[in-house]
């Protein structure tokens, strides 16, 4: 009976040690992984919504030959705020957010591991966003277009601060994106269950270890390419000024060396949402786990040579031009296997028709037509006539919305019950779909032929008699179809939230970890770590709790942590490649640091913008004092280490932080005895360590190429 | 082209489609385009087919103990569709675009830096972009048969043009659906593209590169005419500005050059020599006034230049106030400019 009350008192200590801190001071100083993720869904989610408003009044102002709903400037506005907003403050972030919540759920684990970081990423994104739309208070919303092509955006042509705000904002957001996919790539390596090794991981840590390793090689030169661009415009150097050695099209280079592997950014975590649902609802595995695994890696690949194609009409060489049509056709074979590992898995399975399938299938089949132009305008030829047209607005709106945003609404409806407790509704939802689909392709399809006739990008208006008109206003339908789809959604989600049908822990019969679950997960998420023997735990395992079969070592990590450790946060680090236990990880509960170190950067790059000196100085206090803070040793550090220490009988403090390789496994629950390790290779840090490094030599290469793009010295001044 | 279809042409649009080519260039595109529109097609409607197939075939009752003899088929499918389909499908499509490619540009040795003059037998037009309209240079071997005008290309019927491009500001990009696809002014590069116009008609084209605030309203016009008017024209357009005949001509040009019009434009044959805005000396010539943006029309330019910022707000021709009658006076004189 003792025993018992002690288990119960070691429980109610467990779940408060992993309850969210609460209160009004508690909002700065959440830090959990769940919170967050609800906080980045919401704060993307609005920016989608304001991103499409933006589209809307676009199609009203297009509806029309010589429209007059918007004057070119506000147009000009509008279009480079809505790519920016859906790039960098609704997908990325939007995907993120699913990261943040689903990957310990689907890893079996705690929490991230920097859950600071987590924390500091949202916030840093938040007050990016909010920077970047303050312009329109100022009347100085961005107006460069979202590619900022030089010298268009140079001070001399651009003289206002519109593309300061883009530019200094931007990179408050990127600096999120990096952080968060740091982030990722240390949890995901090194945060699973125990038995999960890398070759059961499900396939949307697989998509987010993917693309966070892009986010490190792509979004790093982006930050460095706007910082020049800013020191361009502040007149300190001359990177993209022709008239004094500087070439423009060294900023086209760096802009879609990230610009184009962002596709793949935003599409490969697409692929992961789709592969569950697709399982899900197909009632099979997918056809070939190895094979889309591939593809992933493949597409990543590929992504970092194909940027070229962006630059086509530049007047490149004809040699270097064919290279990179090729290399832009071959990523129709990694994207080939992805659509048709879908497809057999639906054939081989017996398809539930839910709305997260629907939003699925309709994803596949508007991406096959994006995939197909895709290739068209790699031909370089038929890329002169479409390239910057609306053809290629229909392209790419195909291949994002079918391959990203359908696939969002397809996770929305699948996961909304995992993270809310109560189902959407499948009436309104399939409503939601077909007005989706169908406003879409009116939307999108007859931008192909305005293209094709004669349609440029980015105009504010266009004459009638080209044959443009009726296309027009076809497209502006569609548009706004497409946008009560959109309201469909929210009506929905409102009525789910408000008293919609119970969820249950795993209403789909889902085959991964996040359904064994309840709905919404306690913060406490996996009280008792599963233990992992298969790729699709909740249909092929008996149990997720330790058998007489498994490997003592994972038995036993599972048994130590059942509940445990109860005084600190503590989550299991697995081995790379095996999933086999090898350390705890020590979680800080709470931090208000985050906060204000965000809103030091913010600070910073307000003086940036405005140029005023003291303002940065107070800015670089402020991130200097939320990093000692950061620093400041935890309470919950000291409890942890002097607990593992009693467990091992060496008293506090001593020796090394390590368990005997010879320790025999306990049979019964017993005091954690893993390993704390700080600073070896077992620990997060270390491996965080390695990606920062990783960071800082993309940046390196970045400034490295650019000075050998420039021609490896200065150039002569040219006579005036 | 006699005086009564000249001013419907100029309230007409001309065509600025990519799918009814005008010329070789734009014909080999438009093969290029209906082989990629058939391979597309038929590769969408195929996978379509087997999507459809796949989620909506009868299932029996046996199905379930199907599951791995489906699971290697469809490894096999995802191997046939994923790789060998793309490669079997694409490797001609690549072939097919470096030849269109090779057929539709220059060799490149053929590429002139921006400055020399034309090879014997060639025809260089020498197109500059500015924010927002289009500079046009007629090169010649011999520098007193160039010309300049502006927001318009005439050539002659069959002749290959090859256009160097430029810009003395930001990037745009030269584009005629009709004749030829398009290629980048970059500031400090020439680039070239050729494109021959089959038959005698006109051509819109346009800025395809975002440039600015009006760059949706950076047209141009593409005239093709057998050789012998365009010759005539050439002659015309060589020639300085006809100076005025009579004394209210004279009075209107007054008028013009004592505003603040010359100090962005030129007409050549008086001391008006602005380098800012187009050259007008035969302004009355052209089309379109405003780089494609308006028919050249004595309203149209009356109200073009007495305030150009409600027209092309942000360009950067400023609305200067203008005394009703020296507004009158400069149009008077404009329209002599033949």
């Amino acid at each position: 009976m003792a025993d018992d009350a002690a288990a119960e008192r070691r429980k109610r200590e467990f779940e408060e040690t992993w309850d969210a801190p609460k209160g009004l001071l508690g909002v700065f100083q959440v830090i959990d992984n769940i919170p967050i993720a609800v906080r980045y869904m919401a704060t993307s989610f609005a920016f989608f919504l304001i991103g499409g408003a933006l589209a809307l009044v676009m199609r009203l102002q297009l509806a029309r030959p010589d429209g007059t709903v918007l004057d070119a400037q506000t147009y000009n506005e509008f279009f480079t705020m809505h790519g920016t907003t859906m790039m960098f403050l609704f997908v990325i972030p939007f995907l993120e957010a699913f990261a943040n919540y689903l990957i310990p759920l689907l890893n079996g684990t705690r929490d991230l591991p920097f859950p600071r970081l987590t924390a500091l990423s949202y916030w840093t994104y938040l007050f990016g966003g909010i920077y970047i739309y303050s312009s329109f208070l100022f009347g100085a919303a961005p107006d460069g277009g979202w590619f900022a092509y030089v010298p268009l955006n140079l001070k001399q042509y651009s003289p206002g601060h519109n593309m300061d705000f883009w530019d200094i904002g931007l990179s408050v957001a990127e600096v999120a994106a990096i952080g968060a996919a740091a982030e990722m790539i240390v949890g995901i390596l090194r945060m699973r269950a125990p038995g999960m090794s890398l070759n059961r991981m499900p396939l949307f840590c697989w998509a987010l270890l993917v693309t966070s390793v892009m986010i490190v090689f792509a979004f790093t030169p982006l930050i460095v390419g706007t910082a020049m661009l800013e020191l361009d415009r502040k007149e300190m150097t001359r990177f993209f000024d022709a008239r004094y050695g500087g070439d423009p099209l060294l900023w086209q280079h760096i802009f879609w060396v990230f610009g184009h592997p962002e596709v793949y950014i935003m599409f490969v975590p697409a692929v992961g949402v789709l592969t569950h649902v697709v399982q899900t609802f197909a009632r099979r595995p997918v056809t070939s786990y190895t094979l889309m695994v591939l593809a992933l890696l493949a597409t990543a690949f590929i992504s970092f040579g194909l940027w070229v194609h962006h630059m086509f009409t530049t007047g490149l060489s004809p040699v270097g031009m064919g290279f990179f049509a090729a290399a832009s056709m071959l990523i129709a074979i990694p994207n080939g296997i992805q659509l048709f590992g879908w497809i057999t898995t639906l054939w081989a399975g017996r398809p539930r028709w839910r709305t997260p399938l629907l939003f699925g299938v309709g994803g596949v089949v508007i991406f096959l037509l994006g995939g197909i132009t895709g290739v068209m305008v790699a031909a370089v030829p038929f890329d002169w006539q479409v390239h910057d047209t609306f053809f290629v607005v229909a392209h790419f709106h195909y291949v994002l919305i079918g391959g990203v945003l359908f696939p969002i609404f397809a996770g929305l409806y699948y996961w909304i019950p995992k993270f809310s407790g109560h189902l959407l509704g499948e009436r309104l939802g399939r409503w939601n779909f077909w007005t989706m689909f169908v406003g879409f392709n009116v939307a999108f399809f007859p931008m192909h032929l305005s293209g094709l006739r004669g349609m440029p990008r980015r105009v504010y208006s266009y004459p009638t008699g080209l044959g443009l008109d009726v296309l027009n206003l076809v497209s502006t339908v569609g548009a706004g179809i497409f946008a009560v789809g959109v309201l469909l959604f929210l009506v929905n989600f409102a009525r789910s939230v408000r008293g919609g049908a119970p969820a249950g822990r795993d209403p789909w019969e889902g085959d991964t970890l996040e359904w064994s679950e309840a709905s919404p997960p306690e913060n406490a998420q996996f009280a008792r770590i599963p233990v992992v023997r298969s790729r699709h735990p909740m249909w092929e395992q008996e149990t997720l709790l330790p058998v007489p079969e498994d490997d003592a070592d994972v038995a036993d990590a599972a048994r130590q942590l059942d509940h445990a450790p109860s005084r600190w946060r503590g989550s299991l680090v697995v081995g790379v490649l095996d999933g086999r236990p090898l350390a705890l990880a020590h979680l800080p509960r709470k931090s208000p640091w985050p906060f204000v170190m965000s809103v030091g950067f913010t600070i910073v790059f307000v003086a940036a913008l405005v140029e005023i000196g003291w303002v940065f100085w107070v800015g670089a206090a402020v991130t200097l004092v939320a990093l000692a803070g950061w620093f400041w040793p935890l309470d919950t550090e000291r409890v942890a280490i002097d607990e593992l220490y009693a467990a091992r009988g060496e008293g506090a403090r001593g020796g090394q932080a390590t368990v005997p390789a010879d320790a025999p496994a306990p049979a019964a629950p017993g005091p954690v005895r893993l390993p704390l390790p700080v600073g070896d290779r077992s620990s997060n840090g270390y491996w965080g360590t390695w990606v920062l490094l990783a960071i800082i030599f993309v940046s390196l290469g970045t400034l490295v190429a650019s000075y050998v793009y420039l021609g490896a010295g200065p150039s002569p001044v040219p006579a005036a | 082209m006699s005086a009564l279809p000249l001013a419907a042409l100029r309230q007409a649009v001309a065509p600025q489609s990519a799918l009814r080519a005008g010329g070789p260039e734009a014909e080999q595109i438009g093969l290029l385009w209906n082989v990629l529109l058939v391979v597309g097609t038929a590769v969408t409607v195929g996978v379509l087919a087997f999507l459809a197939y796949a989620l909506f075939r009868r299932r029996g009752d046996a199905d379930e103990t199907q599951g791995d003899r489906r699971m290697r088929a469809g490894v096999r499918w995802m191997v046939a569709g994923g790789v060998v389909l793309p490669i079997v499908v694409l490797m001609p499509i690549l072939v097919l675009t470096m030849r269109t490619l090779g057929a539709v540009t220059l060799p490149s040795r053929t590429v002139a830096s921006a400055d020399e003059p034309p090879a014997p037998g060639e025809f260089v037009v020498e197109v500059t972009g500015r924010q927002y309209w289009w500079e046009v240079r007629y090169r010649a071997r011999r520098p007193d048969l160039e010309f300049e005008t502006a927001n318009e290309l005439r050539v002659p019927v069959g002749r290959r043009v090859v256009v160097r491009l430029r810009s003395r500001d930001v990037i745009h990009s030269f584009w005629v659906p009709g004749l030829q696809g398009k290629m980048d002014l970059v500031p400090g590069r020439t680039n070239a593209l050729v494109f021959t116009a089959a038959r005698p008609g006109r051509w819109r084209g346009q800025c395809a590169e975002f440039c600015g605030a009006q760059h949706a309203k950076m047209a141009f016009t593409v005239v093709a005419e057998p050789a012998a008017e365009w010759q005539a024209w050439a002659a015309r357009q060589r020639a300085d500005a006809r100076p005025p005949a009579d004394p209210a001509t004279r009075a209107a040009q007054g008028a013009f050059l004592n505003s603040g019009c010359v100090l962005c434009h030129a007409v050549r044959g008086t001391p008006a020599r602005g380098d800012a805005g187009p050259d007008l000396t035969h302004l009355a010539s052209r089309l379109t006034l405003a780089a494609g943006t308006l028919p050249n029309t004595r309203g149209h330019l009356t109200g073009w230049v007495a305030d150009p910022q409600s027209i092309k707000p942000g360009s950067l021709m400023p609305s200067v106030p203008l005394e009703p009658r020296t507004l009158h006076a400069i149009v008077r004189y404009l329209e002599t400019l033949d």
